[in-house]
């Protein structure tokens, strides 16, 4: 083994060829996009409107900002179900302070502080007590949503100002929308992130294996908690989008999200098992999942059916690139 | 080993009595046998999923799909009796394990075959299976004046004074206790949990036994749904939606650990147990409803901190000695 010569240069980045590229998973996402995307527009005459496409975005936009930070989280080799749970806890607490009078500026702050601090909570179950993730967030799910429960029961807030709805009814330019321009700002963060820094370069790190990390100084319990708090700080922003969208709270608000979270996130190429993915991936898996979803809606395809196509193309996605190689290898 | 597992029993049972024993310092009737007999036959169901869940878990994997499967099983089963109200109950069962055998075996082929992650492949199958139920039925309820008697009645006979839904939990109780501590298949359940390479080096196959233990877990869900069906007489699309957690939270709780090779059927029914006594107390000490999620989820965190005192010491000493040198 030591008579193998250390090899003298390591790239900073690896030269990908040109046919890796096109290989790459993004590229079966990008043609997986274009075909649902054409299929859409040949199917239904209204689907090829400006306005009509604006609409979709909002399928995706509130799940796919948390989808980031999941990437960064299932990609460190951690999972956090209780994201529809965070969503539900801030939504009804912004409800309780428009009871009390609070104004706009005040509603935003505490969605924001509500998920951070859902999101502190659970990383610090996770990292402090060396708990596996997965059931710690079962249990806060269950204890963020039963608390929403126990607060609102089977009541609604509603009442709030008007100047709150513009984040999730607002425009900032024609028909683009406030939700869509943070979507597309926070991926550009989230890759950055990801890509291009020594935090996200950690990140992948960790996901690949925890304890080569920690012994090359890489704190592997405080980058964990810091993406936990992400995850809940996302999960905060999208409570704030999706309350002033409905206008009202119900505990029930975003139940089931936390699934068609992270099939965006697997959908997006991130192995479940950590230590591989792309923010790209995630962008275009969103998009996929909200052209299926407005395109099917469209022709009147009632909102469960498409959830088998969701899930087929889960499946068949995670599938193809496994069979096709095994094809190619008893060639 | 075997000595820290019957520990944990015993203190999951001391817990199920001592807030048995809270409970009816509030309401004293709670610990009538007559009563406890009811909380048992109300988690049968619940019983038997956590079972099947169980040694899906136990393998390092996860089944996402079995509240689906339950769901989708159980419409089957009931727009057959609707439609030949003639077919005996126990063909409707075999039916039953069939479907969810089919199901689960999809499950079982996915993850064996083409080697995706379990949770990867339930989540895919927990909303296709939903999906499903709702391409067979076109989204119309089967209502209780379309079963036949015989479909309502036969869990609730009494036999020997107790319901027939109780005596088929204690029936898979008993399967589930044989197949896990007397056969081969239990024990190689076990050892690829504890650890996957050494299994395959004492020649276990892991991928095949992971495929018979999705289809356990499948027939178990489809068991389920015809007793689901059955109790609550309505099938819908919403049947059971989102109890795949409770299912694994009642795991959880009967110190089942997810990282698998850890836990017993007598941990699995006693999870589920603490579950159905909650939910059957609050009512009658007049704690609404709405509390049983938090106080759920509160008992879920509480029973992976007190398990995993006992599981962390084994991955981390190595790394404990390391850093001390």
């Amino acid at each position: 083994m030591s008579d193998v010569p250390a090899p003298r240069h390591i790239p900073d980045r690896l030269d990908k060829p040109l046919s890796s590229a096109i290989f790459s998973w993004e590229a079966l996402l990008v043609l997986v996009a274009v075909a649902i995307f054409a299929i859409n527009s040949v199917a239904s005459p209204y689907f090829l409107d400006p306005y009509s496409l604006s609409d979709l975005t909002f399928n995706f936009t509130e799940k796919g900002l948390i989808a980031f930070a999941m990437a960064l989280l299932i990609i460190s080799g951690e999972i956090d179900l209780s994201v529809a749970a965070i969503i539900a806890l801030a939504s009804t607490l912004m409800g309780m302070a428009v009871q009390a009078g609070a104004g706009t500026p005040e509603l935003v702050l505490i969605g924001i502080v509500v998920g951070l601090g859902c999101g502190a909570f659970n990383g610090l179950l996770v990292t402090r007590l060396g708990l596996p993730s997965i059931v710690v967030t079962i249990g806060t799910m269950s204890l963020f949503r039963g608390i929403a429960f126990i607060i609102l029961g089977d009541q609604a807030y509603k009442g709030y100002p008007e100047s709150f709805a513009f984040f999730g009814q607002g425009y900032v330019w024609w028909v683009v929308s406030f939700e869509l321009v943070l979507f597309f700002i926070a991926a550009v963060v989230y890759w950055f992130v990801l890509h291009r820094t020594s935090f996200g370069r950690r990140v992948f790190a960790i996901g690949n294996n925890p304890v080569a990390a920690q012994f090359s100084g890489v704190r592997v319990g405080r980058i964990k908690f810091i993406l936990f708090c992400l995850t809940g700080l996302m999960s905060g922003i999208a409570s704030v989008l999706i309350t002033s969208r409905l206008g009202s709270t119900r505990p029930s608000i975003a139940q089931g999200y936390e699934l068609e979270v992270i099939t965006m996130v697997v959908l997006g190429g991130v192995s479940i098992l950590g230590g591989a993915g792309s923010i790209v991936g995630v962008v275009l898996a969103a998009l996929i999942m909200g052209l299926v979803t407005f395109g099917l809606g469209l022709l009147n395809v009632p909102g469960i059916v498409m959830s088998i196509f969701i899930g087929l193309l889960l499946i068949v996605v995670i599938a193809l690139p496994i069979v096709w190689r095994r094809l190619r290898g008893n060639r | 080993m075997k000595a820290l597992l019957k520990y944990r029993e015993i203190w999951l049972l001391a817990a199920v009595a001592v807030l048995i024993g809270l409970i009816s310092t509030r309401f004293p009737a709670f610990a009538d046998p007559g009563n406890l007999r009811q909380v048992f036959n109300d988690t049968s169901i619940l019983m038997i999923l956590a079972l099947g869940q169980m040694v899906v878990i136990l393998t390092r994997s996860i089944d996402l799909s079995m509240a689906s499967n339950l769901c989708f099983t159980g419409m089957v089963v009931a727009m057959l009796n609707a439609a030949h109200p003639a077919i005996p109950i126990p063909l409707l069962i075999v039916i039953a394990l069939a479907v969810g055998l089919v199901l689960g075996a999809i499950n079982g082929l996915l993850v064996w075959r083409l080697n995706i992650p379990s949770i990867v492949v339930t989540l895919g199958t927990l909303t296709i299976y939903r999906g499903a139920t709702f391409v067979l039925s076109g989204g119309a309820w089967v209502n209780a004046d379309k079963m036949s008697p015989d479909f309502i009645g036969f869990q609730r006979a009494a036999l020997l004074g107790i319901p027939v839904l109780s005596w088929i939990a204690i029936l898979v109780i008993a399967l589930f206790f044989v197949l896990m501590t007397r056969t081969a298949l239990g024990r190689s359940i076990y050892a690829i949990g504890v650890n996957p390479t050494a299994s395959v080096y004492t020649g276990i196959d892991v991928g095949r036994t992971k495929f018979i233990v999705f289809c356990v877990s499948g027939m178990v869900g489809g068991l389920a749904g015809y007793l689901w069906i059955s109790r609550y007489v309505i099938a819908s699309v919403e049947v059971a939606n989102g109890y795949e957690l409770n299912i694994i939270a009642a795991c959880v709780i009967g110190g089942i650990s997810i990282a698998g090779g850890i836990g017993s059927v007598g941990g699995a029914v006693l999870g589920a147990l603490f579950l159905g006594i909650i939910s059957n107390a609050l009512p009658v000490i007049n704690i609404s409803p709405f509390w049983q999620m938090a106080i759920s989820g509160s008992a879920i965190i509480l029973a992976v901190v007190l398990n995993a005192r006992g599981e962390r010491q084994q991955g981390r000493v190595i790394l404990r000695k390391v850093e001390a040198a």
